[in-house]
């Protein structure tokens, strides 16, 4: 790797980041306005035009807010707990190909922190140890409901986990690789895959939303029941860290399911634009961002509409729907590969 | 039983259907209500830019009203206090002493005159009981507090300004207008008439 | 050289942490502590260009085995009871088997100069493809074999679990 290349990728990496934190503040307010208008409601529209400096002002208050640690709590764990899940959602960002490339001076830069070839593994990692910091925030807290909340969390991101694996297998089988920018690159010609795994797409968005923790399926920060789940007895940017994580969570979800079932950064018929390669991936990416933004405004629109699971409704879900659900897609997606040979 | 409405649903608890366990149609049914909630018009009123507009006969925070040579026209009969079904009134009267006529218009006068608005219902029983066409419910929304205590009104907030006179026109009928001018009744002299 | 730094680095990691699951005191900690080791492990995996294992080591031992062995300490809150004394029969035992294990892997040590080691960073073996064509291929029969053990224990733990219904209802 040249210095170049080097110099540019931490560029990108710290591009990365600061989209999605910037991106994440604004789903706050686009979350808040949206259930204001799905409700007959204004939304927030007092700070700045539209409510538009509300992020900002909602950051500010919670830097500013008194800091609550609980005298029983576990002090270390307690802090670890949100900085933990704050740092698994943002970690994720780095596999997936927000573009195709840029061209200058002959070398090529990917629009992509890193390619690793075990990409779809590296997602499915990452997602599953972020529900530590859920765990351990809710267990140092020393109270009932973080504790429940945690327990649920844990156990909701488990079984949902598997059921997003299977459902990703069956992608895995038609590709034939688990790097990211291979299954978007081959969406470039032909259709995207969320043609020929309909069922398997099906999946992967419930699933993304249980890991997400939003509704229908928010039951450990469920507030009829526990409080306020696991983050009770949390307070200032603690606190905002996890709500943070979540928005960032729903962001990376988005745009990982955006790469892998809607053709990532590929649009209809962009060769025959006739447009420039650099002018091209700029096209490209705000065209992959518009994919993204749609598929949160899905997840916002879900949670402004259905009510929350029974905990017995989301395990029979998990494990008695999805599960074999995912299981009969790879066995059809096995069958359809042999007899037609490798897509179609 | 009589059915108040033409919308009630009989309610059964029958298996459900392949269709009905799948709860996809359902759930895109119910997206696309929440979806059609987007394009609706917004019920909301922003308050301090836009203001409702009332009806004529709105009542609001009341008003202690002065006659036109600015003396109080409240004689502390107690006719309100005794007409107000939520108790929420109560004085105190005194007497005038020589020197106050251009004060108070009668020989006798609310020293303390307190409406208790966290109990006031706003039925305007005590406007009707009112023989001197003194007390009335305004248009004016009774400002919010951050104690009980705020919330009693004494004389200070409810009698009108002499400058800052209360217009109640509005729910004053041409019979109430022509009974307050009308100078042939003694209660409607002020101390000017008298003088002459 | 960067990568004999990290080596050091997670190996220096791995086994504090892994002292750490034995000394404390919180059952908590002790898990926390494992999944530590489990992450410079997989480091270690990722050192040895062996990315597949690293990423599975992680997502099946750091990211549901312990999350369950989390879930069931939390749920139970072990670290209210006193641990209970042990009697000297145990200890005893427990000498024996720690001194039995001592001499096996201090056999293995002795003979491991022997062994031949694997170019470290330049194999292929650990990528997924050479991973999925000697399972497949090669070792086809242990793995469906594994698969099916696997699958029996699954069924017992189903049977284990609806044994307990019944009771509960009966």
């Amino acid at each position: 790797m040249t210095d170049s290349m080097l110099i540019y990728k931490i560029i990108l990496c710290v591009i990365v980041f600061a989209v999605s934190l910037g991106a994440a503040a604004y789903m706050t307010w686009g979350e808040r306005k949206l259930a204001a208008w799905l409700q007959d409601r204004v939304g927030p529209n007092r700070a700045g035009p539209l409510g538009l400096l509300q992020p900002i002002a909602d950051g500010i208050k919670m830097i500013f807010k008194e800091e609550m640690i609980p005298t029983h709590s576990n002090r270390w764990l307690f802090i670890l707990g949100p900085c933990f899940f704050m740092l698994c959602a943002c970690m994720t960002g780095v596999v997936i190909p927000w573009g195709a490339g840029w061209e200058s001076g002959g070398t090529i830069f990917p629009m992509q922190v890193t390619d690793i070839n075990i990409g779809l593994l590296y997602l499915l990692g990452v997602v599953s140890i972020g529900v530590y910091g859920v765990m351990i925030g809710g267990w140092a807290s020393n109270n009932k409901y973080s504790l429940l909340g945690a327990l649920r969390a844990s156990s909701q991101m488990i079984s949902y986990e598997v059921a997003m694996g299977l459902a990703l297998i069956a992608l895995v089988m038609m590709t034939g690789t688990l790097s990211l920018k291979e299954i978007v690159a081959q969406q470039d010609q032909g259709l995207a895959f969320v043609v020929y795994q309909p069922l398997g797409f099906i999946i992967f968005i419930i699933c993304a939303f249980a890991e997400t923790n939003r509704a229908p399926f928010d039951l450990p920060e469920c507030e009829s029941e526990l409080v306020g789940g696991y983050h009770t007895e949390y307070s200032s940017m603690k606190l905002g860290f996890f709500l943070f994580a979540e928005y960032i969570n729903m962001f990376i979800s988005s745009a990982i399911m955006a790469s892998l079932y809607f053709g990532g950064y590929n649009f209809p018929f962009q060769h025959e634009l006739g447009l420039d390669g650099n002018v091209l991936t700029i096209v490209q990416t705000a065209v992959f961002f518009g994919k993204i933004f749609i598929f949160i405004f899905v997840f916002m629109w879900v949670r402004w509409t259905l009510p929350r699971f029974r905990y017995d409704q989301l395990m029979n879900l998990g494990w008695k729907v999805l599960l074999p659900l995912a299981i009969a897609n790879i066995i059809i997606t096995g069958f359809v590969m042999l007899f037609m040979g490798k897509l179609g | 039983m009589m059915q108040l409405t033409n919308r009630s649903m009989q309610v059964a608890k029958k298996e459900l259907t392949f269709m009905e366990r799948l709860y996809f149609p359902a759930i895109i049914k119910g997206m696309i209500i929440t979806l059609s909630h987007l394009f609706k018009r917004k019920a909301t009123i922003k308050y301090p830019d836009q203001v409702r507009e009332l009806s004529a006969v709105y009542r609001g925070q009341h008003v202690l009203k002065r006659d036109e040579a600015g003396a109080e026209r409240c004689t502390a009969c107690g006719l309100c206090a005794v007409a107000c079904p939520a108790e929420a009134i109560t004085m105190e009267s005194a007497e005038r002493k020589k020197g106050e006529e251009s004060l108070y218009r009668e020989e006798k006068y609310a020293k303390i005159y307190e409406i208790n608005m966290l109990r006031c219902i706003f039925c305007g029983l005590c406007e009707e009981a009112c023989p001197k066409e003194a007390i009335f419910l305004t248009d004016r929304i009774v400002p919010s507090s951050f104690t009980r205590g705020e919330e009693v009104f004494g004389k200070d907030k409810l009698v009108e300004g002499i400058d800052l006179r209360v217009d109640v026109t509005k729910r004053q009928t041409q019979e109430v207008l022509s009974f307050k001018t009308d100078k042939k009744h003694y209660h409607n002299q002020t101390f000017l008439d008298k003088k002459k | 050289m960067l990568t004999e730094y990290a080596f050091w680095f997670l190996s220096f990691v791995a086994v504090f942490s892994g002292i750490a699951v034995i000394l404390s005191k919180n059952p908590v900690y002790s898990v926390l502590n494992l999944i530590m080791t489990f992450f410079s492990i997989a480091g270690h995996y990722f050192l040895m260009n062996a990315q597949f294992l690293a990423a599975v080591h992680i997502i099946v031992y750091a990211g549901a085995i312990m999350v369950l062995f989390l879930y069931v300490i939390m749920m139970l809150n072990l670290n209210n009871l006193e641990t209970e004394k042990r009697s000297n029969v145990l200890k005893l035992s427990a000498v024996v088997a720690a001194g039995l294990l001592m001499t096996v892997l201090s056999g293995a040590v002795q003979t491991a100069d022997q062994i031949t080691l694997v170019e470290k960073t330049t194999g292929a073996a650990g990528m997924v493809e050479n991973l999925g064509i000697a399972l497949y291929r090669n070792y086809l029969l242990p793995f469906e074999l594994a698969s099916v053990l696997f699958l029996a224990a699954m069924v017992g733990a189903v049977y284990l679990s609806k044994k307990n219904l019944n009771e509960t209802q009966a």
